[in-house]
Formats: C-alpha cells, sequence, structure tokens
C-alpha cells in the first residue's frame, strides 16, 4: 500500500462523508450554500471567532496528544475526560491557595494539573496492570468519580460565598489567569503548550527507545516481553504520560478558558479528542489539521443554530459521520491489503 | 450411516492446513483422527462442523452430498460435533440447556421426555432442573451427546474429548461411545492421545502437516503410529562434535505445572555447547519443562541451577541477563511483533541504553542482518509479510549473538528443506562458540541428527535420557509411545 493509494482511500472517504452530511441537510431544508458559508465565517469570520476556535483546539490537541501515547501502548483510555477533570481540580487548587506573581502561580498549575491527571491516569493503569480491570471500565467509573468530585467542590468546600450553585467557583485571581492576545479571549500560551505537549509525543513515539518499546508492547505485548520488556512498566508510563497531558487539558480550561472551576470543565473534549485519533490514525501531526476542523465545527454550529435555527447537534452528526466514513474506508482497504499480503507471500515464498 | 469424505482440501494464505484429506468411516466404525498440534485436525473438525468452508473436495453422507457452508447446516445435515470445551449455557438448567437450538415445535414436555429416554438407553444421570454450572465437566460432555442425538446426529465427531476430564469420567465417556457405535453411529474420535486411539478406536487416520501419513487398523505397533505422526523429515546428516565444556546447568527434581501440562520430578544435566533434545507426544511436559526453564511457568519443587547459581526463582526478564535466551515456535504470536519493521525489530533488539535511538546506526545494522541470514525481506518489511522461514531466520537474528543457554520450541517446524537446514547450520555454529540448545521438537530425524542427548517425556515425566548417536528411530519412537526400554 503505498501513499498516493492511502491519499485516495482518504479523499474517498471524505468525499462519501460530504455526501452524507449533505443528504441530512436536505432532509431537514437547510439551505446548503449558507450552512457551508456560515462553517467558515462561523469559525473564522471575526478576530473574536478565530480567538474561540483557538481556545477549542487547545484541549483537543491535548486530549488527542494524550490519546495517541495511551492507544500506542494498546490501550483505550476512555478515562480521558476524568483525567482532564482531574487536572483542572489539580490547577484550580493551586490557583486558590498559592499566592505569589503570574509566572509561579501559572508554573504551579501546569505542574500541578499535569501531575493530577498523571495520578487519575495512574488510577486506572493500576487496577489494569494489577487488578485485571479493563482500561475501558476503569475508565469510565473513574470518569463518574471525578464529575461527582468537581460537583462535590463546586457546592461544597469551594462555593462561592452564600450561594450553593453548579454555577462555577470564585473566579481565580488575576495572577492564575492565562494571559491573553489584547480584545480577544486567545491565549498564547495555552496554545504554545498544546504544541509542545503533541511534538513532545511524536518524539517521544517515534526517535526514543522508551517509545519504541511502548509501541511494541502496543502491538504485542507477549512477543515484546520475549525482547526482555517489562511491559507492565511500560503500561503504567502510557497512563501517566497519558494522563498528564489530559491533565494538561484541563489547566487551559480552567487557566485560560473558565477562570474558574466548572462542573463541565472538559466540555466532552476527551470523548471529541477520540473521535479525531481514530482519524488521525493514532498519528501525531494528522492530529493537528483534524482538530482544528472539529474545533471549526463546534464553532460553526453556535452560527447555525443563532442563525439559521439548525439543531445545535447537527455539528456532531457531521462529525460522527466523517469517522464512520473514514474508518469504514480504512477497514475496507486493511481488508484489501491483507489479501494483496497472502497473494505475495504465497509467490516469493518460502 | 456412513460418513465419506474425499480430497478435501483447505488452504490459509501460504499454509496449505488440510492437503486431500480423504477417508471413510462405516456404519458402527470408531474411527481415529491422531496428530500433533498443527497437523490439520482442528481445520478439518471446522469442516464438518461448518465454521470454515472447504476450498476443494467432497463430503458425502449416507451417499447424498453435503455442502456444509454454515454450522446450522451441519447440525441440520446431521453431523454433531462434541467440543472440546462442551458448549453449555451453564446459569441454564439441564433442560434449558437441552432445548437450546431444538426445532420450535418443540417444548420442555417432548424435552423432558426426550432427555430421560436418552438418559435412560446411555446410562446418565442427569437431573434437568438443576443449573447446569452444578455438572462436572463429564456431565455436560453427556449433556451434549444427549442433545446432538435428539437433534438427530447420524454422525458424531469427538474434538479431543478427553482433555479436561478425570479418569473414572473418562471410562464412562468410552463406555457412551461404545453403546453408540453399537447403536450404528458413525464416530470420528479426535485426538493427540495415542493409547487412547489405541484402546478405543477401530481405525485410525493420522495427519501430518497436513497430509494423510498413514490409514490403519487398530491396533497397531506404537512405534509405527509415532513415527508417522511424527515422520522423519529429509535433514542433511552433520557431523556431530565431541563436546567436552564443563556442566552448566543442572536441573534436579524439579516439578512445575500450567494449565496446558506439567513436568514432575525432571533432572536434566547440560554441558556447555551441548545440544539437548526434548521428545514426547504433545502435553507429555516437553514444552513445560521448557517454558520453566525460561521462566515463564514458576517451578513448585526442585532446584534449577546455572554455573552453581540457584536462578528457579528468577523471572524470564532477570534470567535474560544471566544469558537465556527463548523461542517460541509460534514465531507470530509469541516472537515477531506485526506492524514493526525489520529496521524496529532490530532496534529493540539492540538493548541500546540512550534515551533516543540513532535510526541510521539501526537501519545499517538491519541491512547487515538481513544480509547475514540471507532473510528474503527489506528493512521496511514487517514479521507478516515474510514467510515462516524468514520469520524463523529474523528471530534467529534478532537473538544477541551469542547466549549461553537457548531454549527452542520446534526450531524448523513449518519451514521448508532448505530453512530448516539453515537454521540448524546457524544453531551449529551457536553451539561451537559454546551455546548450550536444549529444544523440543517432533521430528524423529531431527531430534536424532542434531542432539548430543535426547530426553523423552511421557506423561509429564522425563523417562529416559538416551545418547542420539547410537538412537534410532525406532527406538525413540517406542519410547515417545511409553513403552520401556527393552
Amino acid at each position: 500500500m503505498n501513499s498516493v493509494q492511502q491519499i485516495k482511500y482518504f479523499t474517498g472517504a471524505i468525499i462519501i462523508s460530504l455526501l452524507i452530511s449533505i443528504f441530512f441537510l436536505w432532509l431537514i431544508d437547510a439551505p446548503l450554500v449558507d450552512t457551508a458559508k456560515l462553517l467558515v465565517e462561523g469559525a473564522f469570520g471575526t478576530n473574536q471567532r478565530i480567538g474561540d476556535t483557538f481556545m477549542i483546539w487547545v484541549p483537543l490537541l491535548l486530549a488527542s496528544a494524550s490519546l495517541v501515547v495511551t492507544f500506542s501502548a494498546g490501550l483505550w483510555n476512555i478515562g480521558v475526560e476524568g483525567q482532564i477533570v482531574a487536572g483542572a481540580v489539580a490547577a484550580s487548587f493551586i490557583a486558590r491557595e498559592v499566592q505569589g506573581s503570574t509566572a509561579v502561580v501559572l508554573t504551579l498549575m501546569v505542574v500541578g494539573g499535569f501531575v493530577g491527571g498523571a495520578l487519575w491516569g495512574l488510577l486506572v493503569g493500576v487496577l489494569r496492570v494489577k487488578g485485571g480491570v479493563n482500561e475501558i471500565f476503569g475508565g469510565i467509573g473513574l470518569n463518574f468519580v471525578a464529575t461527582g468530585l468537581i460537583v462535590y467542590l463546586v457546592i461544597g468546600p469551594w462555593s462561592r460565598d452564600g450561594v450553593a450553585s453548579t454555577g462555577g467557583t470564585e473566579p481565580f485571581r488575576d495572577q492564575a489567569w492565562f494571559p491573553t492576545i489584547d480584545g480577544l479571549r486567545a491565549s498564547p500560551l495555552a496554545l504554545a503548550i498544546a504544541f509542545l505537549a503533541l511534538i513532545s509525543v511524536m518524539f517521544l513515539l517515534s526517535k526514543t527507545n522508551f517509545g519504541l518499546r511502548l509501541r511494541a508492547t502496543g502491538k504485542n505485548s507477549l512477543a515484546a516481553n520475549r525482547f526482555g520488556i517489562a511491559t507492565s512498566r511500560y503500561l503504567l508510563m502510557a497512563f501517566i504520560i497519558g494522563g498528564g497531558i489530559a491533565g494538561l487539558a484541563g489547566v487551559t480550561q480552567a487557566g485560560a478558558v473558565y477562570h474558574r472551576l466548572v462542573p463541565s470543565i472538559s466540555g466532552g473534549y476527551g470523548f471529541l479528542a477520540i473521535l479525531i485519533v481514530l482519524l488521525a490514525r493514532f498519528r501525531g501531526f494528522w492530529v493537528i489539521p483534524i482538530a482544528l476542523f472539529f474545533a471549526t465545527i463546534a464553532m460553526a454550529s453556535f452560527q447555525w443554530q443563532l442563525r439559521l435555527g439548525l439543531h445545535s447537534a447537527l455539528g456532531g452528526v457531521i462529525q460522527g459521520v466523517l469517522v464512520l466514513s473514514v474508518v469504514l474506508v480504512m477497514g475496507y482497504q486493511e481488508v484489501r491489503r491483507h489479501r494483496e499480503q497472502i497473494t505475495t507471500r504465497d509467490e516469493t515464498a518460502p | 450411516m456412513s460418513l465419506e469424505l474425499r480430497a478435501i482440501t483447505k488452504r490459509f494464505g501460504s499454509v496449505v492446513a488440510n492437503d486431500t484429506i480423504s477417508l471413510s468411516v462405516g456404519p458402527g466404525e470408531i474411527h481415529g483422527l491422531l496428530g500433533e498440534n498443527g497437523a490439520g485436525k482442528s481445520t478439518l473438525v471446522k469442516i464438518l462442523s461448518g465454521f470454515v468452508t472447504r476450498d476443494q473436495g467432497e463430503i458425502e453422507l449416507d451417499g447424498s452430498k453435503l455442502d456444509l457452508d454454515s454450522p446450522n447446516e451441519a447440525v441440520a445435515s446431521g453431523i454433531g460435533i462434541l467440543h472440546q470445551e462442551p458448549l453449555v449455557f451453564l446459569p441454564f438448567s439441564v433442560v434449558d440447556n437441552f432445548l437450546i437450538g431444538s426445532p420450535k415445535e418443540y417444548g420442555h414436555a417432548e424435552a423432558y421426555e426426550a432427555l430421560s429416554r436418552i438418559s435412560k438407553q446411555f446410562g446418565f444421570d442427569l437431573n434437568p432442573d438443576v443449573s447446569a454450572s452444578n455438572l462436572s465437566i463429564g456431565e455436560r460432555q453427556q449433556l451434549e451427546i444427549a442433545r446432538l442425538l435428539w437433534l438427530g446426529a447420524r454422525v458424531l465427531i469427538l474434538d479431543e474429548p478427553t482433555t479436561a476430564i478425570s479418569s473414572i469420567q473418562r471410562e464412562k465417556l468410552f463406555a457412551t461411545i461404545r453403546g453408540l457405535a453399537d447403536n450404528g453411529m458413525s464416530v470420528i474420535f479426535v485426538s493427540h492421545k495415542l493409547e487412547e486411539v489405541q484402546e478405543i478406536c477401530d481405525r485410525v487416520t493420522i495427519l501430518r502437516e497436513g497430509k494423510i501419513s498413514a490409514s490403519v487398523e487398530l491396533p497397531s505397533s506404537v512405534e509405527y503410529l509415532v513415527s508417522k505422526m511424527f515422520g522423519t523429515g529429509a535433514l542433511p546428516e552433520v557431523h556431530r562434535s565431541q563436546i567436552s565444556g564443563s556442566s552448566l546447568l543442572e536441573l534436579v527434581s524439579a516439578s512445575a505445572a500450567e494449565l496446558t501440562g506439567q513436568i514432575t520430578d525432571a533432572t536434566l544435566s547440560i554441558n556447555q555447547g551441548q545440544v539437548i533434545g526434548l521428545a514426547g507426544l504433545e502435553g507429555a511436559g516437553q514444552r513445560t519443562l521448557l517454558r520453566a526453564m525460561a521462566g515463564f511457568v514458576p517451578f513448585s519443587a526442585g532446584s534449577f541451577t546455572l554455573e552453581n547459581i540457584e536462578v528457579g526463582e528468577l523471572d524470564y526478564l532477570e534470567r535474560l541477563r544471566l544469558g537465556f535466551y527463548y523461542l517460541p515456535a509460534d514465531r507470530q504470536r509469541e516472537g515477531l511483533i506485526d506492524g514493526l519493521s525489520i529496521t524496529e525489530h532490530v532496534a529493540l533488539s539492540m538493548s541500546d541504553s540512550s534515551a533516543v535511538i540513532d535510526w541510521n546506526v539501526a537501519r545499517s545494522e538491519a541491512i547487515r542482518r538481513i544480509e547475514k541470514f540471507s532473510i528474503k525481506g527489506t528493512m521496511e518489511s514487517t514479521p507478516e509479510s515474510l514467510s515462516g522461514g524468514n520469520q524463523q531466520r529474523l528471530l534467529l537474528a534478532l537473538m544477541p549473538e551469542a547466549p549461553s543457554v537457548l531454549l527452542m520450541e520446534h526450531p524448523t517446524r513449518g519451514l521448508d528443506i532448505e530453512s530448516a537446514a539453515w537454521v540448524w547450520g546457524y544453531l551449529q555454529m551457536l553451539r561451537e562458540s559454546g551455546t548450550s540448545i536444549i529444544f523440543s521438537s517432533s521430528d524423529l530425524e531431527e531430534l536424532t541428527t542434531y542432539s548430543d542427548r535426547i530426553a523423552v517425556c511421557f506423561s509429564g515425566r522425563i523417562i529416559s535420557q538416551i545418547d542420539a548417536a547410537q538412537a534410532t528411530i525406532e527406538e525413540l519412537g517406542l519410547l515417545i509411545g511409553g513403552v520401556p526400554q527393552r
């Protein structure tokens, strides 16, 4: 399978998903041209909107980077949502408790958020490695626990004076706000953290001995063990690194978007990132444009609802159709590749 | 009732799992199907049960041709399979299990009636109302046999039915099988256990590497059956060098057990540069012994020393550091990593302690090893695209230069003659440089040609150790079959 063929298949999948999306739009009598125009305008029409799109891009990039690590180790880390929450809680704790300059507070928030997410991920890892609990169940369970924890904090110990509502905590002090560009809500620092994390993950997996061993464990842990790899340790490391990076998404959500802790802090970006990583076929580079596209659709669906009266679920439908088409076409390609391989092996044997 | 197979052929990729298999089973006949793991028995059973569709060949039951495109069709045609693990729904009651899969018009009343009738006929003691989880494996088999009979089975195929049951249960099962045959049923008894096939079957067909190697009336001589199961490869003769190395490994009264087998009270002494062959029927203990020496199965008793230092408590990763190495029979599942290139495999094996990989070094090393081991592939090739022979060469290429102990399962299984000869050429070179090799094999010629000494395992014990230079294939066949040395 050469790359030309791969691009052909991928383009085919995009066209299929486009056709299905158009079919849905036609079903609900949506104006096609306006919908398409608003897709671009909604996300990039004004500086303000570009900033907002970027701030959806940031957690998507971070959650995807986290998932690239765990997927490479052969793990379905559904618990990424909980790890985002844990990162946000840890960062909020530091924002509330630590006095100091912006540089000090923000640095501690980033470190603390990473550690928080890493510990939450490690919990799933220990359940998996020591307790034999599949990471999907452990992850989902801990997602619920994380949601419970955040609601408890917001209406309990961290509630606003005299108010017990799920609306969120008091806003952080100014020192705990990520600096933004004047007039926009976008934080270059958050974007820089996201790219740094993603590039580090790509480097780790492709250039280091650790990354190679992690990938070997993910593809065949029995054979990896025969090569002398302590596979359980690598699985735990994947949860720690993946959890930590997801925790960073919690930090930027709390410190750069909401500036306080709110119950819906993870925004469902963890689940959306699973789709992004599936589309990118676990390759870090492709995460960048796909995550941007998903952020674009998320922004556009606000405008679709406001200006055209289309239901806000439309964005999710289009994202879903895209992923399904690509997974389907890639699955078909895999079957064909497998057949070709068997034939060539027959011909060249022994 | 008679079943006739004509020239059944099934290929999986480049592997011919069944190669023009023909056999016929008459009414009242108990027909054994004997062969080592990978000989093609399970593929044939899967074809007859409709799980796998044959590529070529004809199947005829009582004179009418069968397609057998699905499990449903097999059942409807009257072919009943008793699987190794009886397919019983544990939380359901016995009678509900009995009713599953029966034609819709039948209800509980008919089920109770039929179950008690069949139970009476064969002396089964099955309470219809208890939960199936209370039944022993032997009783679950009875339930399954009763169900198959009720569904109208005319041919019964038993797939390794004695693996999980006690010897008392086995006697009961055999009585049932004989009863079925007396009633005119055609029975196929699939097994790798020689003595059981001798005991119960009228005829046996022996498979080896997908082909029929013999089909004879029973009883027959053990050595003949073993030689047909194990075969004698066409390996080139080698000059066996005189070994004068000092004692390296000592195994004293060691025992180990895992789900698939056990070894009891094994004592074995291995010198530096010596080659020890482990012979035995499947499940006789040689695999467990190898895996215990590698560190995958813990020793429960005895001692295991390397140069007088106890290593029995160490795990596999710790033994690797002491110079042990293990090469599995299942090269793709346990040896190589699908999806990683040869270069990546080489980088994995280079045990480089630096954090960042120098891919240029890894690539040139990959090229060097591909050339040295004559692997037909490029540095970008992945294991799934390589043939069995090249996979084995790659595994050898990934091994540390000179391990002190090499444990190897079936070094040449599935390899063509040229690759097999190459592999042994390489192994000979390793032993010249001081590596001790312990390997298991089901090829008698391989065992007698390349070993210095052969340890024969039988039902979990080393029953004999013979000098390979003096051993004849006939003698080895007898020992493997459990016949004591004359």
